[in-house]
């Protein structure tokens, strides 16, 4: 499953280095998504996977899951949503603003 | 702390305040007044330490700064130190008081002319108290620095900017060559204290980086104290206001790398390459300096070549005086360290005689409107005070008696004479040049003070060339000037006492071998005898008068030497090739296309996670202990896969959100079949919100555009993100099959015990890392500042 899970990651990865290379300001966001949801399986992956029950003393189970790794993740993902948030109305003002979503015309001002 | 430290980092608290002083009391007050206490307060005490060195002790204390690197700042106050102490603060209140008469409180920005004072200050304090070379390191580039700040004072115009940059490349350059002798030379000693390194002459003398060691400290001395071809920067630094002219680049700063000799003369002086760089050196730079100076029209211009002469001239002792460390303690390294003496001795000189120079050249720019002497001319009855100081001035910097400058020209005409006898270091082929020389620069000098002081006084006055009609100075700009001019002639009354109390504690500090005979028996006095000293005087006298007489005549030789081969020339050329060269450089990577960008950071990714991967021999993959697959996740993966593929492959704005909000789903999916309860429902609460977020937003967004992208650069993409993809399947199934150390979280097994949690994961969160929780609330505050402010924000004009 580790193994698989590694090159769901890459794949993961691939496509969203592809969209952020991209001109289009939508793709570039869509292409971070990804990228985080790659990174937070990539750390869940390195805790090792299914080694116990559900990090709940409740259970009683007699072994756990790495907990350490899904507490950091629950903080990416928080993280992660503040930032989309921010970059698609960043995205959506600068559109208003320029008039175009093309990377390749936004250079700033020659004199900078 | 002790107070050696305080008083190097007073002038840094108090610059700390000068803006607010100036923004409470101007123009009620000159913020000056305030400024004065410090340096005021900080000669006073320096006083009270004259007698405790003057009986051979030191002061030394050590605070740890960085200790784990061994670097401790640590002060250290000898002779050499306080000598220098003094001139800084006595200089520097005596030019603070001028200022406050110069600088105009209506017109000028007088909080960051104090400030950049203050600054240059403490750190010129730093760099004669400190005792760790990194610590002197990092003082001499700020004084640099606070010499470009205030050269650049008027900052509006060409010359200041063309001035101020000049000065800060060649000493910055050269102060970057001292830091690389002075790790060379902890290298050796394995220790970054001066103290400590005194005691391993031998060691450094005998190691191989001795010599490159030796050359890099003195290119750090010699562009600070514009030796040549270094001195370059020094006439155009006069565009900085005359009160810094005549403090940093007369008095105090420019003699910072005097100081570095010097104070590096007990590890590297009596060696002969040290002797032969550093006096031939010093002569081809007095030369040159006085030379040049006959020629300007420009008093402050005429005033720096005499100031670059005039450190040619110190630093020309130091290197012969270095000779008294060959022979050790005797008689015969008494009659070279008489030259130490004399270098010491001629620096406090130059700096009160120059000083007060620099200042009547300000008052004559400050009350006449002009410093150019084709336009000035006699000034003599309307100015007598200023008059009496310039002559004052000129003829201590001539030589001439009853003024302190002939003390100390007569004991450099003995330095070079006795140099000449000298039987080592090859001298006895080359002995006859430098009196020779030493004798034709003092001519030259003695040609230009004349010039200085007729041009100027004497003559026809010419009130329609002249800004304003001329009178004497406010008595607050004479006192400055006036009370350096009676030091001039003081001193030449009294040598010795300042020699006792002095000279012969900093001479001990330059050369340790005298230590235990305190110092030289050398009593300075005007009458020697007719010897040759005295000859040598009176035919600079004869000759200087001929030729200052005569100047029209023979002034024309001046023109013969082209203007395209002028040191200023190459340095012109160089720095614009250099920044052509930069700029072409510069734009064909900073592109300014986002995307160019990404793609550095990406390849550099690349390359460097690979590259250390295969150069360690990182690549591993051990499927051993992997968890089996089951038919229900394998589904999901392939999910995954087919979502992700669609978003790059989509036609319209909606297929790719949704495929996105689909990947998420189904990461919440896998979370849930890795037990991660937690995360699967935040991972479901998230998604939709940002999926409705999308949906908001795409509304406002154009259409997906057929791409135009070449191919060229679809083909870069495919490859950059393909070697992304695959650098990052390597480092996790690497990481996956090595496994370097236990992993801690069993800790967090206990937190019912902890923390009284039952869920461990929630636990971490609030409890064992509750600040990281905190931050990261922190955080999408933030944000939602940020969209909330950009939704609502209304820009003027715009919308």
């Amino acid at each position: 499953m580790e193994t698989l899970m590694s090159f769901l990651v890459g794949i993961l990865f691939m496509i969203g280095t592809y969209l952020i290379l991209a001109k289009g300001l939508l793709r570039i966001i869509l292409g971070t998504s990804i990228i985080s949801h790659a990174v937070h399986l990539l750390i869940l992956t390195m805790g090792g996977l299914k080694t116990g029950g559900p990090p709940l003393l409740g259970l009683k189970n007699t072994s756990y899951t790495d907990a350490l790794p899904q507490a950091l993740i629950l903080t990416a993902i928080v993280i992660n949503f503040a930032v989309t948030a921010l970059f698609l109305v960043l995205s959506y003002r600068a559109y208003k603003l320029v008039g175009t979503d093309d990377m390749g015309q936004m250079r700033g001002n020659a004199d900078e | 702390m002790s107070w050696l430290h305080t008083m190097i980092v007073i002038p840094f608290i108090f610059a700390l305040f000068v803006p607010f002083l100036y923004k409470f009391f101007t123009p009620r007050i000159h913020t000056g007044w305030f400024v004065f206490i410090v340096p005021l307060l900080l000669f006073l005490s320096l006083l009270k330490y004259i007698p405790t060195i003057a009986e051979g002790k030191t002061v030394y204390h050590s605070v740890p700064w960085m200790p784990s690197l061994g670097i401790n700042y640590t002060t250290y106050m000898d002779g050499l130190g306080l000598i220098f102490g003094l001139l800084i603060t006595g200089i520097g209140t005596l030019v603070v008081l001028y200022s406050i008469y110069y600088m105009s409180k209506h017109r000028e920005s007088l909080h960051n002319f104090y400030v950049y004072l203050l600054l240059f200050m403490g750190a010129m304090l730093g760099v004669v108290f400190t005792d760790n070379v990194l610590v002197l390191y990092v003082f001499w580039e700020m004084t640099s620095i606070s010499s470009f700040l205030l050269i650049a004072y008027w900052y509006q115009r060409k010359k200041s900017r063309y001035g101020a940059q000049k000065s800060m490349l060649i000493t910055i350059f050269g102060g970057l060559a001292m830091l690389a002798g002075f790790i060379m030379l902890s290298m050796i000693t394995e220790t970054y204290n001066l103290r400590e390194m005194f005691n391993q002459v031998d060691v450094i003398t005998a190691h191989s980086l001795f010599l490159p060691a030796m050359l890099l400290i003195l290119l750090g001395a010699f562009t600070k104290s514009a030796q040549f071809p270094f001195s370059i920067w020094l006439p155009d630094a006069m565009e900085a206001p005359t009160p810094i002219s005549a403090y940093l680049h007369s008095a105090t700063m420019v003699k910072a790398g005097i100081y570095l000799v010097a104070r590096f003369t007990p590890i590297f002086g009596g060696n002969a390459e040290w002797f032969w760089v550093i006096s031939s050196i010093g002569l081809i730079t007095l030369l040159y300096g006085s030379i040049n100076a006959v020629k300007q029209t420009d008093l402050k211009a005429l005033l720096a070549y005499s100031t670059i002469s005039q450190l040619g001239l110190i630093m020309c002792l130091l290197g012969l005086g270095s000779a008294a460390l060959y022979f050790g303690y005797g008689d015969e390294a008494t009659v070279y360290a008489a030259a130490i003496l004399a270098a010491i001795f001629h620096l406090i000189n130059h700096s009160t005689f120059k000083g007060s120079l620099f200042m009547v050249v300000g008052i004559i720019d400050h009350e006449t409107g002009t410093r150019d002497i084709r336009k000035l001319g006699g000034l003599m009855g309307l100015m007598p005070i200023s008059f009496t100081l310039t002559i004052i001035g000129s003829f201590a910097m001539a030589g001439l008696p009853p003024f302190n400058g002939f003390l100390s020209k007569e004991m450099f005409f003995t330095g070079v004479l006795n140099a000449s006898q000298m039987n080592i270091f090859s001298m006895d082929t080359f002995g006859l040049l430098f009196p020779t020389i030493a004798w034709i620069s003092s001519v030259f000098t003695f040609i230009y003070c004349m010039i200085l002081l007729f041009k100027t006084f004497a003559g026809r006055y010419q009130p329609s060339k002249l800004e304003k009609a001329a009178h004497e100075a406010p008595l607050g700009m004479l006192i400055s000037p006036i009370l350096l001019a009676s030091l001039v002639i003081l001193i030449f009354f009294f040598p010795n006492v300042l020699s006792h109390y002095l000279l012969q504690p900093a001479l001990i500090a330059i050369l340790p071998i005298f230590a235990e005979s305190g110092g030289i028996d050398v009593k300075i006095s005007a009458w020697h005898g007719w010897n040759t000293e005295l000859f040598m005087t009176l035919g600079i006298v004869g000759l200087g008068t001929f030729m200052y007489i005569y100047l029209k005549k023979w002034s024309g030789v001046y023109g013969l030497f082209s203007q395209r081969w002028t040191l200023n020339a190459g340095y012109d050329f160089a720095i614009e090739r250099m920044e052509r060269f930069s700029e072409g450089f510069t734009n064909q990577y900073m592109t300014g296309f986002i995307r160019d960008y990404v793609v550095y950071i990406f390849a550099v990714l690349i390359v460097m996670l690979g590259g250390s991967l295969w150069l360690f021999d990182g690549i591993a993959m051990d499927v051993s202990n992997d968890a089996p697959i089951s038919l229900y996740e394998g589904g999901v993966v392939v999910g995954m896969i087919i979502a992700a593929i669609t978003v790059p492959l989509a036609k319209s704005r909606l297929t790719a959100i949704i495929a996105v909000g689909v990947l998420g789903y189904l990461v919440s999916m896998l979370f849930v079949i890795f037990r991660a309860p937690d995360l699967a429902l935040t991972q479901l609460v998230v998604e939709t919100v940002t999926v409705a977020l999308f949906l908001l937003c795409f509304y406002h967004l154009p259409e997906f555009r057929k791409a135009t992208v070449p191919m060229r650069f679809k083909l870069t993409n495919l490859i950059i993100s393909i070697g992304v993809g695959v650098i990052v399947t390597i480092i996790a199934l690497s990481a996956n099959s090595t496994r370097l150390f236990e992993p801690i979280s069993s800790y967090f097994e206990n937190s019912y015990d902890l923390a009284g949690a039952k869920n461990i994961v929630n636990a971490i969160l609030v409890d064992f890392r509750g600040i990281d929780t905190m931050l990261e609330i922190f955080v999408l505050t933030i944000a939602s500042l940020g969209v909330y402010t950009l939704i609502k924000l209304r820009l003027a004009g715009r919308d």
